[in-house]
This record gives structure tokens, sequence and C-alpha cells, in this order.
């Protein structure tokens, strides 16, 4: 009786969490640098619309995961991956995914903003110019719904042909991430997007991300726990083991968070190791 | 260290010096003027109408850089973005080489070969248009290999955000990484343009040393340092002094264009590494 009390709160919150549909399904995925494993055992699923935080120490992989969803890793021609990432019926890690496309589709934030140090508008009207979009009149105003989105508008519409470089720090990752949302992406892709800011602009930032909740299926890496706590809905824990990283444990943010299963998840988010 | 770099500042002083001191006596008098009112270049009789010639010598390194700017530029483009290994090492051992060869062989080559070639379109051959495409051939790899640097220094998260944004190769090339070299690639035209500017043998040799203001592709012409070189074995008093003059000039033009070199070179260097 006891036991079904304690149960039954959390198996309704587990239902109600399997409802959200995996937008994208990581199955057993391994990442080698040459020979050399660099992360393994990822298996978890992403939720469409909801904000998925990777932790964990660094050179855990968390990174070099987020970075196989875009499959940007290929840049690097060390890296190999095997095990599955399903992504509307397309295993991402075949060899004849068209990349052009998937990476209009998942969009990614640096660490550091790197816009193109080219003029504001430039920035968000090359790639669309890339994708297809002919008509100048809709470049011009997909571009200002995408720096309204972003709450940059107002700052820069009267001064859109000056360098991007001009910019605050901030101001440029916000440029970024609307770079990434004039294409309307599904998926957004945040590589410790906060942590090259300053903590004013880092709270603007994080606010963004928020917002983008339900609209656009968020995954980020961070550093900073609390950070994690307050934006995201699902966490995954990273650690290093016998050198290399590995998915530890993946559940949604309260549940890790209040009562971490692993004793690495729960010694790492109290602060006592890593 | 400094007493061998203090000869060197003193040797520059000392030539810059001479100069002055061999074409004082137009310069004091204001008699330097008539290089420019004058139409005629005719010194034995006092007429030093040097505009013709300074003419020939702008639109000589002009046509060469017409030509040598795109085909440096693709140089660069090949070694930073396509070619590997030993394709790469040995393309850019050939412009080294081609880098070294002494301007007379240069020269004897456009005389033989290309100078018949061109009289057959039109006679004498001798003209612009040789001067400029061996002159080409001088500056190819000043610009290509300083291109070459420039793009190697923009810095590769841009590239990164570029190609996780799904832009072709070509864009990512041509719209991106060219513009954000724009700079340190312009530093390579003024040094190659200050290199072209001074070179003597090569335009001594096919561009026809005819003293008059250059009306085609197919006149013959004479550059300003060509001048130089044929009349100094037996100028004498203002004549003479006359020739110093344009060496001062031309002196002076050199220096401007290398200082704006190095300076937009830095400025390139800060700009994409901030």
């Amino acid at each position: 009786m006891i036991v079904a009390e304690t149960l039954a709160p959390r198996l309704s919150e587990d239902i109600i969490e399997s409802r959200a549909p995996a937008h994208i399904k990581v199955n057993e995925l391994a990442i080698y640098y040459g020979k050399k494993l660099a992360v393994n055992g990822i298996s978890l699923s992403l939720h469409r619309g909801k904000i998925t935080a990777l932790i964990g120490p660094s050179g855990c992989g968390k990174t070099s995961f987020l970075t196989t969803l875009n499959q940007l890793s290929k840049l690097n021609n060390q890296v190999t991956v095997t095990g599955e990432i399903h992504f509307d019926g397309e295993n991402l890690t075949q060899n004849n995914v068209d990349l052009l496309s998937l990476r209009r589709r998942v969009g990614m934030i640096f660490q550091k903003p790197n816009p193109f140090p080219l003029s504001i508008f430039k920035n968000l009207d090359i790639p669309l110019k890339e994708h297809g979009f002919k008509n100048r009149a809709e470049r011009i105003e997909k571009i200002e719904n995408a720096l309204k989105a972003v709450g940059l508008w107002d700052e820069v519409k009267d001064r859109l042909n000056t360098s991007a470089l001009s910019l605050s720090g901030g101001q440029q990752q916000r440029l970024c991430i609307a770079r990434a949302l004039v294409l309307e992406p599904e998926v957004l892709l945040m590589d410790e997007p906060c942590s090259a800011l300053d903590p004013i602009s880092s709270g603007i930032v994080e606010e963004l991300i928020s917002s983008l909740r339900d609209k656009y299926t968020v995954v980020i890496v961070t550093h900073n726990l609390a950070q994690a706590k307050r934006i995201s809905d699902y966490t995954a824990f990273f650690w290093t083991q016998n050198g290399a990283g590995k998915l530890i444990e993946f559940n949604n943010t309260r549940q890790l968070f209040s009562g971490p299963k692993d004793e690495r998840t729960a010694a790492y988010i109290s602060g006592i190791k890593g | 260290m400094g007493a061998l770099s203090f000869v060197c500042a003193a040797l520059l002083c000392l030539i810059l010096g001479f100069l002055l001191y061999e074409s004082w006596s137009l310069v004091a008098d204001g008699r330097w003027l008539s290089f420019f009112s004058q139409t005629g270049w005719y010194p034995l009789e006092g007429l030093f109408g040097m505009t013709p010639m300074i003419f020939a010598s702008l639109v000589l390194t002009f046509g060469s850089l017409v030509i040598a700017l795109p085909v440096g530029l693709a140089c660069a483009i090949f070694l930073e973005f396509y070619a590997k290994g030993w394709v790469k090492k040995s393309f850019q051992s050939l412009l080294n080489l081609l880098a070294g060869i002494p301007s007379v062989v240069l020269g004897l080559w456009g005389l033989t070969e290309l100078v018949p070639l061109i009289g057959q379109i039109k006679a004498p051959g001798t003209s612009v248009l040789a001067g400029a495409v061996v002159l080409s051939l001088m500056i190819l790899p000043t610009l290509a290999l300083t291109s070459y640097a420039a793009l190697t220094s923009v810095d590769r998260s841009i590239l990164a955000g570029a190609q996780a944004l799904g832009l072709t190769q070509k864009t990512q090339i041509l719209a991106i990484a060219v513009p954000a070299a724009r700079s340190g690639i312009m530093s390579g035209v003024l040094l190659a343009s200050a290199r072209a500017l001074g070179e003597t043998m090569v335009v001594l040799m096919v561009a026809g040393n005819v003293v008059q203001m250059p009306s085609s592709l197919f006149a013959p012409v004479r550059a300003l340092t060509a001048n130089i070189a044929l009349e100094m074995a037996y100028a004498l008093g203002g004549h003479r002094a006359s020739l110093y003059v344009s060496g001062l000039l031309l002196t002076i033009i050199v220096w401007i264009l290398a200082y704006l070199a190095s300076y937009l070179f830095n400025k390139g260097r800060t700009v994409s590494h901030d």
C-alpha cells in the first residue's frame, strides 16, 4: 500500500512524459576519434518541443554527441560514429544523408558567438538565399521576424547594414540564434551558448532559449547546473568512465535532480564530484 | 641585431637623402611641376612632360592586376580549401619557384614568345598587353600566397557556423571566407602593385618604350622605370635631375603602398580573431 502510494505520482508523471513524442531517437551511439573510443552507450529520445540539457564534466563527450546530431562531426575525418540516430525515419549515421537539408532542419548555436564578419543583414540573408528564397521581400520579412524572435529587432533595425562584429557579445549570440531561426529549423543544438557571455547577456539569452520551448526541439550542452535545472525539461548526465565518455542517466529534469538513480549523478549534481 | 637593423634603417635614409639631393635642383625651383603640365618628353630641349609615362606605369600595373588577381585568388582558394597532402605542398613550392624566377628571364620569354604572338594580331607586338601579361606572371605568386595566408587566418569557427547552416562549399568560400579575408587580400594587391610599379626589366623588354599615352592594349608604351634605365647613362644636368625626381616619385609611391599593405594585413588579423 505504501509502495503503491509512493509509486503512483511517479507513474502518472511517466505516462504524461511519454506522451511527448520522440523527435530524435538515439540508439547505442558510440563515437571514435581515430581508433580511440570517445563516447559510448548513448541511448535516449529527444522529445518534440522540449528542451533537453546535456550535463557532465568537461571532456565527457557532450559536444561530440551534439555534433553528431547535425553531422558536423563529419568536419573531422578522424571521427567515426556507430549506432543509430533516427530522425524522421532516416538514420543519420548512414552515409547517404543529405547534409545540406539536414542542417537546414537542425540548427546549431556555438559556444563562442560566430557571426559572419559581414553586415547584420547579410548574416541572415546568405542562409536564406542559399536555401532557395529568391524573393527579396520575402527574405526581408523573414529576417525581420527572426530578429524580433530573439529580441534584437529594436536594437538593430536602424543599422542592418553595419558589421555584425560591431554588436556586443550577447547581441552577437542572439544574432547567431536568429540566423539559425531564420531557416525555420525543427531542432536547435546549443553548445554552451551562454558560457562566453557576461551575466546580464547570459540571462537574456537564457530567457530567449526558454521561450523557444514548444516551437523547437532544443538540445543544450551546459556546465551551469542551475541553468539546466531552470530551463530544461529533460537532462542527460554524461561521465567519464575508463577513459571514455558515457551516458550515465537520462530522465526528466525534475526527477533527475530530485532523485538521481545513479550515485555518480547524485555526487555530480550535489557538487561533490566533477 | 640592433646594430644590423640600424644599418638597414640608415641605408634607407641614405637612399632617400641621395634621391632628394640629386633631384633638388628641379624640386627647389618648382620646375618639377612641368612634369605634369608639359606634354612632350624632350629632355635635351628642356621639356620634361612625364604624364604619358606615369600613365603607362599605372596602366601596366592595373592591367597586370586585372589578369593576376582572379588567377591568384583561385590559386589561394585551391590551396586552402581543396588541395591536400603532397598536391598542396608541390603547388605551394611551384608558386615559390615562380616567385624566384629572375625578371629578366620572364622578360626574355615575353620578348621571344609572347611579343611575336601579339604582333600577329597587331604589330609591333611590344605593347601594354605584353607588359601586363608578363608582369602578371611576376606578381601572381605574391597575390596567391598573401591571399592564401589571409584565407588561412579566417576564424575556423565562422566556417563551422556556415557549415552548420547548410551552406554549400561554394557559398562558404565566395560569400563568407573571401569577404572575411578581404583586408588581407587587399594588402596582397597593394604589395603586388608596388612590385609591378617598380619592375623595370620586364617592361623595358616587352612594353615597347615609346613615350606616348597608352591609347590601346596594343600600343607600345614606356614606363617610368624603363625611362630611368634607358636614359641614365647619358643624362646630364636638368635631364639627369628629372630622372632622379621620377625615381623619388616611384620610391615614395611604393613605400606608401607597402605601408598600406601591412596596415591592412594587421587590421585583417585583429578583426578575424576578435
